[in-house]
């Protein structure tokens, strides 16, 4: 889950930094008809990662160009966005499964 | 690039001259009718035949994959089941096609139509495996990728199988645009489509299901050089349909008439798939009912004019199974055959365990998948997952399995029992959804005569079930 937390520092954020960024692409009055009660109350967001095209600040609005060279545009949400999804914590009651001390 | 209207009515009008563009096919030369059209025709206008497909899919590390008995686990099933029953457990370990998972053998095909007429990139629109397969095979055809996939809720998090299938398909070199939950994920990928004009690399073509063929026509080629026959039956865990529709095809054609097609799904009855909140109270992201009873009873509410996934059409039996069982067995997977796989391979297999025990001691049944496992994608993180977001996690009967609430683990091998559906119930849905395509007082002979064929049953089980409907 951590991957998506808003990170890095304060300030100015550097040309060519690998970063990702969010984009409003509907508002909950531009959605689809006919979403469940929950979903419909909220935007419908996109977040991309690429390269930083101009010096930017969290928060701020922010060019980037992707791995397959398109720019694209959005708020600059995370610096260096990364990938910290594991096998979770230990779930004891799968151990025995399999082996003599399940019965 | 011209301002166009983006609003998403404005996009979702536009979608036949989108899907015109970005796939180089003309439906319309293939419908005849609001519900029927000449499937074989479209799935053979492709003109790729099985030697070209092979002879694609070598080029790109897709295919030959092993064929494997799961001895222990036979065994196993033989222990609690009466005598001479326990049939063998075969499983086809598709995890070894480039990108971890048997969708190399769809996206391979796709990738080779693109190139051959003249696309820059591809996209698709995907939850699962599939979008690490397109971009694997774009990146061994030089291609330009992009997928766009439902990856967090309006809180920003993401479960842990997702996030790892998008690490994937940006570890490939895609562009991953990584969406809110929402059905809005069409209209974001025709948007992506207008913009770039790439190939729309959907599952549902021609190129996405005849792709799969060679996965049937190799467990038939495996079975019959190893145990001389035919193997008699054949799971595969269904979700939009391609799987099972592209496996049968191929087993068909090499002339397994008598082979058992049993699909098997996880239940998750109950979870809307639309939902923000549901999203992350879900511990599997595909292969679950909540693609495969819809896209089963209405196949063409996908991407595409017209589906080339047409599971009712192969379908001989339809099996749930809980999310509590499907980790059970993924468990004994590992500690009995030394095999770590992912969910979706197991999800089957699962189901196989039910068959195995009404089954002969000298008959076959053949899993027909694994998938890449690690980090994400692995079952102790969607339980550990599942635990800190609230599910109760625990031991006992998988009877009390409640989608989104309880994880119920089996206790022992003899309560793995998948639940069969009724397959008129399935049928009749289906035609339910058509009426609602075309009055049935309108549909013609040539009508009832492609539903009978798309629902594997007869032209006179449509007519008595028209009045019904």
């Amino acid at each position: 889950m951590g991957q998506f937390q808003a990170g890095g520092s304060s300030g100015e954020v550097q040309v060519g930094t690998w970063v990702e960024i969010e984009q409003v692409i509907l508002t909950p009055e531009q959605r689809a008809a006919s979403l469940p009660e929950d979903t419909r109350q909220v935007p419908y967001v996109m977040r991309v990662s690429g390269f930083l095209l101009e010096p930017a600040s969290l928060g701020s609005q922010a060019r980037i160009r992707s791995l397959i060279g398109r720019e694209l545009s959005g708020v600059l949400k995370t610096v260096n966005p990364s990938y910290s999804h594991s096998f979770g914590t230990t779930i004891p009651e799968l151990l025995p499964i399999g082996t003599e001390a399940d019965p | 690039m011209t301002a166009r209207d983006l609003s998403y009515d404005a996009v979702m009008g536009r979608k036949n001259e989108i899907m015109k563009a970005s796939l180089g096919i003309d439906y319309d030369d293939f419908i005849h009718s609001p519900v029927a059209f000449d499937y074989e025709r479209m799935m053979l206008q492709t003109d790729y035949s099985h030697a070209d497909i092979t002879r694609i899919q070598r080029e790109t590390k897709v295919g030959d994959t092993p064929l494997y008995e799961l001895r222990n686990l036979t065994a196993a099933v033989r222990r609690i089941c009466e005598p001479g029953k326990g049939a063998r457990i075969l499983v086809k370990d598709e995890a070894a096609n480039a990108s971890g998972s048997f969708k190399a053998r769809r996206a391979s095909i796709s990738a080779y139509e693109a190139v051959r007429k003249g696309y820059r990139g591809m996209i698709a629109a995907t939850s699962g495996n599939y979008g690490a397969a397109v971009a694997s095979q774009a990146a061994q055809r030089g291609l330009k990728c992009i997928i766009v996939q439902e990856v967090f809720d309006s809180r920003g998090v993401g479960q842990p199988e997702i996030v790892e299938k998008g690490r994937a398909c940006e570890a490939y070199g895609a562009e991953v645009l990584k969406m809110s939950v929402g059905p809005e994920l069409f209209y974001m990928l025709l948007r992506t489509l207008e913009e770039t004009s790439y190939f729309n690399a959907s599952l549902y073509t021609p190129f996405g299901v005849r792709g799969i063929e060679t996965l049937g026509l190799e467990i038939a080629e495996q079975v019959r050089q190893r145990y001389g026959k035919d193997p008699e039956a054949v799971v595969i865990t269904h979700a939009g349909g391609g799987n099972l529709t592209g496996t049968a095809r191929g087993l068909l054609a090499a002339g397994c008439d008598h082979t058992r097609i049993v699909a098997c799904s996880v239940d998750l009855s109950g979870l809307h798939m639309a939902s923000d909140r549901d999203f992350n109270r879900k511990s599997f992201t595909t292969g679950h009912t909540g693609f495969g009873v819809p896209f089963a009873t209405w196949p063409d509410r996908v991407d595409v004019p017209r589906n080339a996934a047409r599971s009712l059409r192969y379908m001989d039996e339809y099996q749930l199974v809980s999310q509590g069982e499907v980790f059970y067995v993924t468990e004994l997977l590992t500690k009995l055959e030394g095999l770590e796989r992912g969910p979706a391979g197991n999800t089957s297999l699962t189901a196989a365990v039910t068959l195995a025990r009404q089954m002969d001691q000298d008959q076959v049944v053949v899993v027909q998948e694994t998938e890449y496992t690690g980090a994400g994608k692995h079952h102790n993180s969607q339980l550990s997952f599942a635990r800190q977001n609230g599910i109760e996690v625990r031991r006992g009967d998988p009877r009390d399995n409640v989608p989104g609430q309880t994880i119920v683990i089996p206790e022992r091998l003899e309560q793995v029992w998948g639940k069969v559906q009724d397959m008129d119930r399935l049928r009749l849905s289906y035609l339910k959804n058509a009426a609602r395509a075309c009055a049935p007082t309108s549909w013609t002979d040539s009508d009832i005569e492609f539903l009978a064929a798309d629902l594997k049953v007869n032209q006179e089980w449509v007519r008595q079930k028209m009045p019904e409907l």
